[in-house]
């Protein structure tokens, strides 16, 4: 064992309890289904990749946890979904409220079309913030959170468009940060970057995953063994619907992994 | 063998680019021609006078003021009333309203609604306005008439406007909590006010062209002042001009110009209006 799992194991041992957790997980658009029998338990303080090839289901995996998969009509999940051991998808729970715990970043950088600081108001102000000077303490706070600040201290009036791939993204980050969620869900976030921008993001990542529950969508292998602690390998079967078929310590499933078909993913023979 | 063939797709290329030259010019000559002759033959008579003192003689003499303010009269109801509702119906539709037949079949009857004719307008303002709600024959009548006719435009040009925001917005401000109405009213919104202020200046511009609808719900040919309520009856230039034109014998030709001439200032004043507020806003988002 390494002292990278060694680290990771004790500090997973400390929270002790998944902090998200599927059983047996079926999602549904209309009469197609996209993902099957999903069962797996996510630490807290962590970073978990979700792997696999394009259209196994690994977005809608990663919108099960804020609910976004609602949006889409005719959407229809069956099983457990818990954070913190709270079934997220139990009528008694606001979506709202939920979405404000489990902030989401996108493949494709959303900045908003207003002002840096703005956009890392935004949320803050939906949730009832009206105090400019608390204002601007969560907005310093947040960029400094993403590693931003520095970069954009000079600009915050100016429009969020005039910033790099990389800058919008780390934005989009503290936009998330700025309404302190517990858990971040990314969706492939740097597959629009560069690789020096992609390594920023990485890095601030590992930064992150000491207070946030992170999960991330990625295509990229490397990206997968850099920077997480768990991975799930996700596959399509016959009729397309995504399964679960493997999942553990990162180092492990890079390393040895359990299934044939994992190992033939990500040593390339296939997606 | 192959020569001839590319020199066959240069001649089609070639006569398939003259039709659409000639198409083109068909369209244009002719309203090129009409501004034209409108600007010839009415510049003449407009002045001080023209624009500022109530017609006498049937209009003959005189001028066309009433005519004008009573115009803009129709433009500001008809904005004022068909704007809120445009906008919230459009709101609706683009995000509330669920994807199933019965809203498409109202989104289509919308668009289908526009082609009304607006004579139809009329009558339904008179059977409801003049009399139903006994609102008589007046300004207040007329304004909502126009402003019935002007909604089939400003709710499709809202509802068009609120769907072109990009759905990454929608989904970033969804996924930081924000509520739907949040999302609409702080993001989507004003995305697409200048979408939606665009379409409702237009729909102001065709109402201040309509003659035929308001012709049944209280215009006047002949009023020495201003309608001093909205309940009072009102002249507008459309109406004037087609009264002056078709019933009044021994007209001078160069008034009745005159008249065209002001209403087609008014209208493509504010369809260049439009046209403004849409590239300024175009030019702040992506400049």
């Amino acid at each position: 064992m390494n002292t990278d799992q060694m680290f990771f194991n004790k500090r997973n041992a400390q929270s002790n309890r998944a902090k998200l957790r599927t059983e047996k997980v079926n999602l549904y658009y209309g009469d197609f289904q996209a993902l099957r029998d999903i069962s797996l338990e996510i630490p807290g303080r962590a970073i978990t990749a979700v792997i696999g090839p394009s259209g196994c289901g690994k977005s809608s995996f990663l919108r099960l946890f804020n609910r976004m998969n609602d949006l889409i009509p005719g959407a229809r999940v069956e099983g457990h979904v818990e954070i913190d051991g709270v079934p997220i998808y139990d009528s008694s729970i606001d979506v709202v409220e939920l979405r404000k715990m489990v902030g989401m970043v996108f493949q494709k950088p959303n900045p908003f079309p207003m002002s840096v600081f703005e956009n890392v108001a935004f949320g803050p102000r939906r949730h009832g913030i009206k105090n400019r000077i608390e204002l601007e303490d969560i907005v310093e706070r947040a960029l400094h959170r993403a590693v931003l600040w520095e970069e954009v201290k000079d600009k915050l009036d100016q429009s969020a468009f005039a910033l790099s791939g990389g800058q919008q993204q780390r934005l989009c980050i503290a936009r998330v940060l700025a309404v302190e969620p517990e858990v971040i869900l990314m969706d492939e976030p740097c597959s629009a970057l560069d690789p020096v921008a992609t390594l920023k993001i990485e890095d601030l990542m590992r930064s992150l995953a000491e207070n946030y529950t992170i999960v991330i969508v990625t295509h990229n292998m490397q990206q997968a063994a850099r920077v997480s602690d768990m991975a799930a390998f996700l596959m399509m079967e016959e009729d397309r619907a995504g399964v679960l078929v493997e999942y553990g310590v990162t180092s492990q499933i890079f390393t040895k992994p359990k299934d044939k078909r994992t190992e033939d993913y990500i040593t390339g023979r296939f997606g | 063998m192959r020569t001839r063939a590319i020199v066959s797709r240069q001649l089609s290329q070639r006569v398939a680019f003259g039709l659409l030259v000639l198409a083109t010019i068909i369209v244009v000559v002719p309203a090129l021609l009409i501004i034209l002759k409108i600007v010839i033959s009415g510049a003449g008579t407009i002045g001080w006078e023209f624009l500022t003192q109530p017609p006498s003689q049937a209009g003959k003499a005189g001028g066309i003021f009433p005519a004008i303010v009573g115009t803009f009269y129709l433009m500001l109801g008809t904005f004022v009333f068909s704007l809120p509702i445009g906008v919230m119906a459009g709101i609706y539709l683009a995000e509330y309203a669920p994807r199933n037949w019965l809203t498409r079949a109202i989104n289509m009857a919308i668009i289908n609604l526009a082609g009304v004719p607006s004579i139809v307008y009329g009558l339904f303002g008179l059977g409801v306005f003049v009399l139903a709600l006994n609102l008589g024959m007046s300004l207040l009548a007329a304004t909502l008439t126009l402003a019935c006719q002007a909604l089939a435009m400003t709710i499709t040009t809202s509802r068009e406007a609120i769907l072109a925001v990009p759905r990454e917005y929608r989904e970033g401000s969804l996924a930081i909590g924000a509520t739907k109405w949040q999302t609409v009213r702080h993001l989507i919104l004003p995305q697409a006010r200048p979408g939606i202020i665009t379409g409702a200046v237009l729909a102001m511009s065709r109402a201040a062209g309509e003659t035929a609808p308001i012709l049944v719900v209280g215009a006047a040919f002949l009023m020495r002042g201003l309608p001093q309520s909205p309940s009072d009856q009102f002249m507008a230039l459309a109406y004037h001009l087609y009264t002056v034109a078709a019933h009044v014998p021994g007209m001078p030709k160069d008034t009745i110009w005159a008249v065209a001439l002001v209403l087609l200032v008014v209208v493509l004043s504010f369809n260049v209006l439009a046209t403004i507020i849409r590239l300024r806003t175009r030019q702040r988002r992506y400049g």
